[in-house]
C-alpha cells in the first residue's frame, strides 16, 4: 500500500512537469509568449535540472555543496568541445546533441568521483568550503585553457593561443577567457523538458532504491549506518557522482543555448552555486518536487519584476529574507501552529465535545 | 629584493584578509553560522568613507571613525532583524538568509551609488619608504595595514582574555546552554560579537580600498570569500588561526601572482586550502573534535 502511494506522489511530480510543458508549448504555439519568456524557457530547464541535482547532494546525501556550478561548467565545456569538433562529421543535430549530453554526463561524473573521493571525507562547513574551492578552481583552469585543432590533431596549452603551435589550417576551439564561440544552437525547450524528466526519473528512483535508502540512512545517522554494514564511502560517492553527472547534463543544455560560452563568475562561479542552493532550500530540502517548482518561480520572478528595473534584485533579496524568516523562525512556527487548519478543526471538535 | 617586495605586499594583503577573517571566525565561533554578508559590510564601510571624504570633505580619520560606527550599527541591525529570529532554525536556513542579506546590501549599494567603479582616495598620507637604492619600495598603506592588523590582534586577544564580556564570548562559543545557565546574557554577547566583527570589517574595507583604490558594490564579495577561506584555513573559530590563515593566504596569493601566473593565483590559493584541509581536516589551528555516539 505504501509503495503505491509513493508512486502516485512521483506521478504528480511528472504530471506537473508535463502540464507545464503543454501549457508553455500552447502559449508558444499561439504566440502568446513574449520574446523574453521564450528566451527563458531553456535556462528554466537548466535551473530546474540543477536544482534537482543539487537536492540529491544536499537533501538526500545531506552534504552542503557550494561548488555545484563547477560540475555544470565541466559538462558545458566538454559537450561544447565535442560539438565543435564533430560539427562537420555528424550533421544530424539531434544525434550529435544526444552524444554531447552523454559525454557531458560522463565527464562530469568522472569529475564528481575525482573530487568526491577527497571531499567526502570532510564534514559540514569544511566540506562546503572545499566544494566552493573546487568550483572556483575549475572555473579558473577553464579560463586559461587553450585548445586548438588542426590536421595533426588536437593541441592543448595553458599559456596563450600562440603557443598552441598549430598548422595553417588550425582552428582554435577553446580560446582561454574568451571561451568557445560558435557552439551549435541545439538546445530546445522540448529537449530540456525531456532531460528534466530523465533527471527526475533517475533521482526519484534512486531515492526508493536500496542504494538510495542506504544513502539516506547515512544522512540520518552515519555511525548507525556504518554499524549495520553500509559502506559509507561507496554510497556517498555514488550519490555525489550521480548528482555531478546530472549537473553536467544541465551544463550541456546551457552551453548549446548560447553562441558564446565562457566561464564567468556570473554563470559558473560560486554565485551560481549559491543561487541553485537557494532554489533547493526554498523548495524544501529533500523535496524534489519543491526544487523544481522553486527553481521555476525564482527564475521567473526577477523577470516579472523587470519593470521595476534597478529595484528588482533588491525586492528579490527582501522576498528571499522574508520567506526564510517566515519558513524557519521560531515566532513564525508558533504563529503557524496556532492557525494551522488541523489545530483549528481539533479545537472546534473539543469545543463541541465539551458542549 | 623583488622577492622581498612581493613578500611584504603579500603580508599587507594578508593582513587585510586576517582582519576580515577575524569577523568570520568570531561570528562562526559564537553563532555557528557562516555570515555570507560579511564581505558586503566591508563594501559598505568603504562607501561610508568615500562619501565622508569625497562628498562631505571630512578629515580622513573622522571618516574612518564614522565608517566604523556605520558598520557596527549595520552589523547589529542585520543580526537583530535577520539572524536572531532564526537562532533555532537549521544552519542551512541561516546560510540562505545570510545570502539574502548579502544580495540586499549589494543591491542597495547599487541603487544608491550606481554600478560604476569609484576612484577611492587613500586615507593614509604616509610617504612611501624606499630602501636599497629604490629596489625595495614599501608604501605607507602597506605599513599602516600591517601595523593595524597587529594592533587589532593584540587588543582583541586582551579583550577576550581579560574582560568579562570577552570571557562571556568564550563561554557562549563553548556551550551556549551552559553559559546561559551561568548567567551570561547570550543575546547580548552575540550582538557584541556582530558589532566587533562589523567594526573590524569597516577597518578592513578602508585598508583594502586604500591599497587597491577602486570601489563598487561588488568590491567586498571576492575579498570576503578569500577571507572566509583564510578563516577555514587557519581553523574556523580560532582567533590566532584567522591571523595565520589570513597572512599565509595573502603571501601565497601574491607570490603565485608574481612567479607562477596572475590568472592562476586564485586556483593556487584554493588548491592550498584543499591540501591543508585534507591533511588536517579542521584547519591549521582548529580544535580536534571527537564524536560521541
Amino acid at each position: 500500500m505504501k509503495r503505491l502511494k509513493i508512486n502516485r506522489d512521483y506521478l504528480i511530480t511528472y504530471g506537473i512537469v508535463i502540464v507545464f510543458y503543454v501549457i508553455m508549448s500552447i502559449l508558444k504555439g499561439t504566440n502568446n509568449l513574449s520574446s523574453l519568456f521564450k528566451g527563458l524557457l531553456v535556462p528554466l530547464c537548466v535551473y530546474m535540472i540543477m536544482a534537482v541535482s543539487l537536492n540529491l547532494t544536499v537533501g538526500i546525501l545531506g552534504e552542503l555543496s557550494l561548488g555545484h556550478a563547477g560540475f555544470m561548467c565541466v559538462g558545458a565545456f566538454s559537450s561544447a568541445f565535442f560539438s565543435m569538433i564533430m560539427k562537420d562529421s555528424i550533421t544530424n543535430p539531434i544525434v550529435r546533441f544526444i552524444i554531447a549530453i552523454i559525454i557531458s554526463a560522463v565527464v562530469a561524473a568522472i569529475f564528481g568521483i575525482l573530487i568526491g573521493i577527497p571531499v567526502l571525507r570532510l564534514r559540514g562547513d569544511y566540506l562546503a568550503i572545499v566544494t566552493l574551492a573546487f568550483g572556483e578552481i575549475i572555473k579558473n583552469i577553464i579560463n586559461i585553457l587553450y585548445v586548438g585543432k588542426d590536421a595533426d590533431g588536437i593541441h592543448v596549452s595553458f599559456k596563450d593561443a600562440a603557443s598552441l603551435g598549430m598548422g595553417e589550417d588550425g582552428k582554435i576551439i577553446i580560446n582561454g577567457a574568451q571561451g568557445i564561440t560558435g557552439t551549435p544552437n541545439d538546445s530546445t525547450f522540448t529537449i530540456g523538458i525531456i532531460l528534466l524528466i530523465i533527471s527526475l526519473f533517475i533521482v526519484l528512483n534512486f531515492m526508493s532504491s536500496r542504494s538510495g535508502r542506504a544513502v539516506m540512512a547515512i544522512r540520518d545517522n552515519r555511525i548507525a549506518a556504518e554499524s549495520i554494514g553500509i559502506n559509507i564511502s561507496k554510497y556517498k560517492l555514488m550519490a555525489f557522482a550521480i548528482s555531478a553527472s546530472l549537473a553536467g547534463m544541465a551544463g550541456a543544455l546551457y552551453a548549446h543555448n548560447l553562441a558564446t560560452l565562457n566561464a564567468l563568475p556570473k554563470n559558473f562561479g560560486y554565485n551560481m552555486s549559491i543561487m541553485i542552493l537557494v532554489y533547493v532550500v526554498l523548495g524544501g530540502i529533500g523535496n524534489i518536487r519543491g526544487s523544481v517548482i522553486a527553481a521555476a518561480i525564482l527564475t521567473v520572478l526577477p523577470e516579472l519584476l523587470r519593470g521595476l528595473s534597478d529595484y528588482r534584485m533588491l525586492i528579490y533579496s527582501i522576498v528571499l529574507i522574508g520567506m526564510m524568516l517566515f519558513n524557519s523562525s521560531s515566532k513564525a512556527e508558533q504563529w503557524k501552529a496556532k492557525f494551522s487548519p488541523a489545530k483549528l478543526i481539533k479545537k472546534h471538535k473539543t469545543v463541541k465535545e465539551a458542549e | 629584493m623583488s622577492f622581498l617586495n612581493y613578500f611584504i605586499n603579500g603580508l599587507s594583503l594578508g593582513s587585510v584578509y586576517a582582519i576580515i577573517a577575524l569577523g568570520y571566525t568570531m561570528v562562526y565561533g559564537i553563532a555557528k553560522m557562516l555570515n555570507f554578508a560579511h564581505g558586503d559590510v566591508i563594501m559598505i564601510g568603504g562607501f561610508a568613507v568615500y562619501v565622508c571624504t569625497s562628498s562631505l570633505g571630512m578629515h580622513p580619520l573622522i571618516a574612518v571613525l564614522i565608517s566604523i560606527v556605520v558598520c557596527t550599527v549595520l552589523g547589529i541591525t542585520i543580526e537583530k532583524v535577520a539572524y536572531k529570529p532564526l537562532r533555532k532554525a537549521s544552519p542551512l536556513a541561516v546560510l540562505i538568509t545570510a545570502i539574502g542579506v548579502s544580495y540586499f546590501l549589494q543591491n542597495l549599494a547599487l541603487i544608491i551609488f550606481k554600478s560604476d567603479t569609484k576612484l577611492f582616495t587613500s586615507v593614509i598620507s604616509i610617504p612611501l619608504i624606499s630602501l636599497a637604492d629604490g629596489k625595495l619600495v614599501i608604501t605607507g598603506e602597506t605599513i599602516v595595514t600591517i601595523i593595524a592588523c597587529l594592533i587589532i590582534m593584540v587588543i582583541l586577544t586582551l579583550f577576550i582574555k581579560k574582560t568579562k564580556a570577552g570571557q562571556a564570548m568564550l563561554a557562549v562559543s563553548e556551550d551556549k546552554e551552559a553559559a546561559e545557565l551561568m548567567g551570561v546574557n547570550v543575546n547580548r554577547t552575540i550582538s557584541l560579537t556582530f558589532a566587533i566583527g562589523s567594526g573590524l570589517a569597516a577597518i578592513a574595507g578602508v585598508l583594502l580600498c586604500s591599497a587597491y583604490p577602486t570601489l563598487n558594490p561588488y568590491t567586498g564579495s571576492m575579498p570576503g570569500i578569500k577571507a572566509f577561506v583564510a578563516a577555514v584555513f587557519g581553523g574556523i573559530g580560532s582567533i590566532p588561526g584567522a591571523l595565520v590563515g589570513g597572512l599565509l593566504l595573502g603571501i601565497i596569493e601574491n607570490l603565485s601572482k608574481a612567479y607562477i601566473s596572475s590568472q592562476m593565483a586564485d586556483a593556487i590559493v584554493f588548491s592550498v586550502l584543499i591540501i591543508v584541509l585534507l591533511v588536517k581536516p579542521t584547519g591549521l589551528m582548529g580544535k580536534k573534535m571527537s564524536e560521541k555516539v
